[in-house]
This record gives structure tokens, sequence and C-alpha cells, in this order.
């Protein structure tokens, strides 16, 4: 597929195939497609059973790992859609575009009391989990004190997101160690989960941390390539060697 | 490492048997790899490999690992055909190990297990191969290369990702045929182009890690 194929076939009639466009084009970094790819943040032809929009849940990923901040207004609009996973993929996108704009936007996610969707609202009102880490990236300290209540959060995936956040945000390990004993405490589903949340955030110095984890290698050498995919969306050559080979060697000992 | 009393290896085995909560496993675990060295404890430690318990494994690993190329014949007689994950932990410690004469499983493992787990580990063992105990290596080692080339397309990114890892221990160890070069050369640079970034990075890490 060329990248004008790609662009094209975002205003296919094949549903599938436009969702699979816009896949491809966040997984090249298709820089010229961030037009076509906003405009998708408006379809409302590709719908789900529940009401969901599977396409503009995956153009709010690829426009996070292009990398445009062209794309952040129609990110924060996202955030107020009735689609708990496109408010979750928009709220990882911000944080990948280094959005510090959208922090207040997050925030009152956090802190909002009514539901605005019904949709994936069985367990949680929010897309906790994505938006504690986003707020991680991007570095919010005005946000701690509303990030501390979710320290206690009883869902052990909040938990672990909010335990990661605040290693982010402070550099201060007792949150690494805590979101250790989490993730050693949880069943293997959860683990599973978990690494994968972290490997979410794209910040290589949690690597080390999720191999300490007393999980199957797999998980971890699946947590470690979201982590490293993540990281590298958002780098330009020369890559940084150092940083790489660092996390190579971590997971060359998980084969 | 002191030779146990048998009444102590009995003990300790009966300690392993009795363990009732996680505790008390991974410290029977632990006295038994220290003993890793001794016959009848490989068996023991094997054994272990299959409850299914991440960090016991991991204790029982170093315990193997101890007893080294006495524990082969043990490791490739007890392959666990039903639990994937007793395999692969068996099959690490063949890849540590080394010994040729668990090139035919590593092999097979790295081909056609139904496992990824499982051939990640052996592709990785295939690149860290000890081929010094062999007479002739080389019709083995270009078997071994037949294989990396074969999974080298595989759908599963972590299992190409083994393969780029098994090319450079085995670049490294600095014994690879001179025949053999290119056909390695050429794996690495179609890995530069994979269509997994992480995958890619690790070939040109690989390269780079080379050209210095």
């Amino acid at each position: 597929m060329t990248v004008e194929e790609a662009i094209a076939q975002l205003q296919s009639p094949d549903v599938s195939q436009r969702y699979y466009a816009a896949w491809w084009l966040g997984r090249f970094r298709v820089q010229a497609a961030v037009p076509a790819l906003l405009l998708a943040l408006q379809d409302e032809s590709d719908r789900t059973a529940l009401g969901g929009y599977p396409l503009r849940r995956n153009a709010a990923r690829a426009l996070g790992q292009i990398g445009d901040p062209q794309a952040i207004p129609g990110l924060r609009a996202c955030l107020q859609v009735a689609d708990f996973q496109l408010r979750g993929a928009a709220a990882t996108a911000l944080g990948l575009l280094g959005a510090g704009q959208a922090i207040p936007d997050l925030v009152e996610l956090l802190t909002a009391t009514g539901v605005p969707s019904a949709l994936g609202t069985e367990e949680l009102p929010q897309p906790y989990p994505a938006i504690l880490l986003a707020l991680g990236r991007l570095n919010a300290q005005g946000a701690i004190p509303h990030i501390q209540p979710f320290l206690t959060h009883p869902l052990p995936r909040v938990q672990g997101a909010a335990l990661c956040t605040m290693y982010l945000l402070t550099q201060d390990t007792q949150y690494i160690e805590q979101l250790l004993q989490v993730i050693n405490g949880a069943d293997t589903r959860l683990q599973r989960v978990l690494l994968g949340d972290l490997g979410e955030t794209g910040y290589l110095p949690v690597a080390a941390a999720m191999v300490q984890v007393q999980a199957e290698p797999s998980f971890k050498l699946m947590g470690l390539h979201r982590l490293l995919s993540q990281w590298l969306s958002t780098q330009s050559q020369p890559l940084d060697w150092q940083a790489l080979g660092s996390v190579f060697a971590l997971m060359d000992g998980l084969l | 490492m002191d030779v146990p009393e048998p009444e102590s290896l009995e003990q300790l085995k009966q300690r392993l048997n009795r363990a009732a909560e996680p505790g008390e496993l991974l410290a029977a675990v632990q006295e038994l790899s220290a003993y890793g060295d001794q016959p009848e404890v490989i068996p023991l430690l094997i054994g272990v490999l299959g409850y299914n318990n991440p960090r016991v494994a991991q204790v029982a690993m170093g315990g193997l690992l101890r007893a080294g190329r006495r524990a082969v014949p043990e490791l490739l007689q007890r392959l666990d055909g039903y639990n994937y994950g007793a395999r692969a932990y068996a099959i690490r410690v063949l890849a540590q190990i080394g010994d040729p004469r668990a090139l035919a499983v590593l092999e097979e493992a790295a081909r056609a297990d139904f496992a990824p787990s499982v051939r990640r580990a052996a592709l990785r063992g295939l690149g860290s191969m000890v081929w010094d105990g062999l007479p002739q290596p080389e019709a083995a080692q270009t078997q071994v290369m037949q294989t990396l080339e074969a999974v080298s397309r595989d759908g599963d990114w972590g299992i190409r990702y083994a393969v780029i890892v098994a090319l450079e221990l085995w670049w490294q160890a600095g014994n690879v045929p001179a025949p053999l070069r290119p056909r390695l050369d050429a794996l690495l640079q179609h890995f530069t182009q994979d269509s997994d970034p992480v995958v890619q990075a690790r070939a040109q890490f690989s390269l780079h890690r080379r050209d210095k």
C-alpha cells in the first residue's frame, strides 16, 4: 500500500478497510495523513452495537503516533465524546504528543462525577488508567492532588496506573515498589494488563521495574515491546542507542 | 558446596512435597538448588519447573545451571510435552548451557513448537550453542542457519526478534564459518526493513554494535 492509497482508503466504503488504513497511517507515521485522520475523528458511519466509534479510536491512536501538534484540538474534543475507549485512546495520544494544554481537560475527567457514557462503564466511569498515565507523561505536577486519591482505588488496574503516574511525576521509587507489590499480587490476567498499561507510557525508565515483576517472562516481554513501540513512535533518527540498548538487554534476557 | 547427607536430601525432598504455601515451597527449592550439582537433585529441580510459579522456576533454573552439562540428558528426557510453561523453562536452561546434545531438540522446538515462549527460548539457544564439542560442526551450523532463515518470516514479532538475538550471539562468539557469514549478514539486513518497529530497531542496533 502506498501513502496515497492509504489516505484514500480512509474514505473507502468498506468500514474495515478504513479502520486498517488508520492503523497503517499511524504505524508508518504518515505526516501527510494528519488532515484526513482529523476528519476521521468526526466519523459517524462506523459505529459499534453499543454506539462506539472504532474508526475514531484508531485515528486518535494514529495521530498520537504521528506526533503532529495540529492534532491536539481534535483529540481534546474526543475526550468529551460518549465512547469510553475513544476517550482512553485520545488521552494516551495527548500524552504522547506532549499536549500540556490538555492537562485541565484530563484533570476534569478524573474529577467528573457525572457519567458521560453508558459505554464500557461496567467498572469505571472514565478510562482512568489512560488518563492518569497521560498526566504522568505530561509531567502534570499540578495534578498531583487529583491523582493521589487514585492510589487507594479499589481496582488494582487503576491503583497500578496511579502508582506509575506518581513515579513518573516524582521519581520517588517507593511508588515503583508499591506498584511491584500490586502486580505481584494480581492474577495472571491482570498482571498482563498492568504490564501493558506500563508499556503504554513509552517511558523507558519504567523498563527495569517491569522486569522485576514476578510474572511469566512472556508478559514482561510483551509489555516491554509495547513500551519500546510507544517510545520509538516519538523518536526521530538517529536513535539513542544507549537508551535502546538498555531495554534490548532486558528483552533479550526474557527470551 | 558440601555433599548433603542422604538423610538431609531425603528431608529436603519431603519438604518439597509437603510445601503447602508459596513461601515454604520457595525456601525448599532454594535449598535444593544449592545442591544442583548432585545427580539426585536434578530430576527434582526439573519437576519444579512445572509448578506454574515463575519465581520458584527461576530459582530451580539457577540450580540446573549450576549442574550445567550434567543436567542435559535429564532435561532432554524429561521435557514436558503437556506443560508449555515448564517446557519453556527447560529449553531456557538448555539454551544457556549450550550443549550440542540439545541441538536437535532446540531446532525442532524453534521451528515447530506451538508455544511462542518455547520457540523464542530455543532460537536463542541456537545462537548460543557451544560448538567446540563437535568434531565437524559445519554441517550442524549450516542446518542452524537454515532454521534461522526458515523462521525469519514468521508472523510473530517475538520469533523474529529471537532470530536477531540468535544471530547476534552467534556472531559475538566469533565462530561463524566463513561460508555462512554472508547469509548471516543478509538475514540481519532483511530485519532492518521489518514491519515491526521494535524488531527493526533491534536489527539496526545489532548492526550498530558490530560497527563499533
